[in-house]
């Protein structure tokens, strides 16, 4: 009998949406049961939204002031108690997923899966490795709980609205580690698409030549409703924030449409790009290895070909 | 204070890598091995700490097999102090590692351990987590800046939402992200002061700790190829065919 635990990711009092990724990754196990732990100091408006994730079979609360913010120390402890009973913990592999799930492993003395792409049997797991280069199958011990991270470009999110799971607090009567704090969240002002669920994304790169330059790819992402990503060589550069690269060591997403300017195409950011729908390259090297991955290529100069796009959309 | 720094061997981030035909591996034989990228940052940041003082040693440490020597004099000429060779002909997954390192840490009692944030080979992003949680101390992982005071440890995270601050007690784990540091280059000089710097070899087996509950990787694949694409000559062309496809 398989059940599976899912770990809500949230921010700002709201549900981040790997979270529902993660559900349909646990849905592919065929379990019994998934139920959604939210910690956090104010659990209710999150909780609320996770017992609507179709699939979902309860959700867990686990409210205290300690949970505020999502510090893997203080967190991993309690996840560990609540796992008590499940064959499978499953997080985001986001930032957040990837920080506190192998802490949660190591407390349950178990080995973690990274990047769950696909799922062959409950303890049979595909993965990429080698930046996306080779995937292994990997087959978990039965004999206790698979603790795993869900690569959520691979899953789309669970559908949301029909369901209505009761919502449980849990006593976790635990004592929590006091060795490590937060101090302060730096966040991007950003009121575009999140680049993670967004189905249109324009990123740039090198190739874009300057912080102010880049005002042309958020020009046109805005023109076309996507999300602005980056190639590391662009944040490196400081053209943009680090939360916009994409790829290897950025974020791995899987958006309908893949627009890389200026983007010459390594294969650290390939990683991040391989799962989406169509992808667009525009560069004045023809020769860019970005070509050999893109559905639709187009060489030219794009401070000359980003205005004819506008032009040409209307 | 002493600071431990994880230095792993990797295929080299530039070899574009080849699954074997029948599926048991990837090809690494005649493959250029290097320091796993966000190691050389580890160490890099263990010897700028180093030099702003308070710092009495930076000790890499390395598992694996019998010329992992070599690699490990790299990481000595850098700077290191003196190395620690784990030698394993079996290859090491990260909760393995993590209570390998334990181990080395209950024996050395350092003040800070820094580790890549992950290997760029099985791209796990676990080993540095796995072991602050089994020594029951802090972690701070994804580093982009890292100060070091009054026996706590502030560091900026890199976090999807943006930068992350937060401090904790020494002790701790630190994992480093790309933009933490430059690591600075190795001179020939330094290589010929490496060779009489110690490195410490122990047996895996003699660290007591339990490898059996790795996990079974039962097969490599190479990924599915995308399909060749088609160029288009202008800008007009393009917005038609992504307008025909529904994308615009």
């Amino acid at each position: 009998m398989s059940k599976v635990l899912v770990i809500a990711e949230h921010l700002g009092g709201k549900l981040n949406p790997s979270t529902a990724r993660a559900v349909s990754a646990a849905v592919a196990v065929k379990p019994d049961a998934i139920d959604v732990i939210v910690l956090c100091d104010s659990v209710d408006a999150i909780a609320a939204e996770a017992a609507k994730i179709e699939g979902v079979s309860r959700v867990l609360t686990a409210a205290r002031a300690e949970n505020a913010h999502p510090l893997a120390t203080v967190l991993a402890p309690q996840i560990a108690k609540a796992a008590a009973g499940y064959s499978h913990v499953f997080a985001p592999s986001t930032t957040f997923g990837k920080d506190v799930a192998p802490r949660v492993a190591a407390l349950l003395g178990v080995a973690q899966v990274s990047d769950i792409m696909s799922i062959d049997g409950s303890h049979t797991f595909k993965r990429p490795i080698y930046a996306g280069n080779a995937i292994i199958t990997v087959q978990a011990d039965p004999a206790h709980a698979v603790v795993a991270t869900v690569r959520t470009a691979s899953w789309a999110a669970a559908a949301s609205g029909a369901n209505n799971a009761p919502i449980e607090p849990l006593s976790l009567d635990i004592a929590v580690p006091t060795h490590t704090r937060f101090v302060e969240l730096l966040q991007g002002k950003n009121d575009r698409p999140d680049l993670q669920s967004a189905s249109k994304v324009v990123s740039g790169g090198r190739g874009v030549g300057s912080k102010e330059n880049f005002e042309v790819i958020y020009r046109f992402a805005d023109k076309i409703g996507a999300a602005v990503g980056a190639s590391r060589a662009a944040v490196d550069a400081g053209y943009v924030p680090n939360e916009l690269q994409v790829g290897q060591t950025g974020k791995i997403i899987a958006p309908e449409l893949y627009i890389a300017i200026g983007i010459s195409g390594a294969i650290q950011h390939l990683t991040g790009i391989k799962d989406a729908g169509t992808i667009v390259a525009i560069n004045k090297d023809g020769e860019a290895p970005i070509f050999e991955v893109a559905d639709i290529g187009l060489v030219g100069d794009l401070f000359k070909l980003i205005p004819e796009l506008e032009q040409a959309i209307g | 204070m002493k600071i431990l720094v994880g230095y792993k061997r990797v295929v080299d981030y530039n070899v574009r890598i080849q699954v074997k035909p029948d599926g048991t591996g990837v090809v690494t034989d005649g493959v250029k091995l290097s320091a796993n990228p966000f190691d050389d940052i580890a160490l890099e940041e263990a010897l700028r700490l180093k030099e702003r003082g308070g710092i009495e040693e930076v000790v890499v440490v390395g598992i694996g097999p019998a010329d992992l020597t070599a690699h490990l004099r790299n990481g000595l000429a850098m700077g290191a102090n003196r190395a620690i060779h784990v030698v394993t002909a079996e290859a090491v997954q990260p909760l393995t590692a993590a209570r390998a390192f334990l181990k080395l840490i209950e024996k050395e009692q350092p003040g800070l351990v820094i580790l890549g944030k992950q290997a760029i080979d099985d791209d796990a992003s676990q080993t540095g987590q796995m072991l602050a949680g089994l020594w029951d101390r802090p972690q701070a992982t994804f580093a982009s800046k890292v100060e070091v005071a009054d026996g706590k440890v502030t560091v900026t995270r890199e976090v999807d939402a943006g930068l992350e601050i937060i401090e904790a007690e020494l002790p701790a784990v630190i994992t480093t992200d790309l933009r933490l540091n430059e690591p600075r280059f190795i001179k020939l000089p330094d290589i010929m002061k490496a060779k009489a710097k110690p490195i410490d070899t122990i047996e895996f087996s003699s660290l007591g700790v339990d490898a059996h509950d790795q996990l079974k990787i039962t097969n490599y694949a190479a990924p599915t190829k995308r399909s060749k694409g088609v160029m288009v000559k202008d800008a007009a062309e393009l917005v038609a065919v992504l307008k025909q496809k529904g994308l615009l």
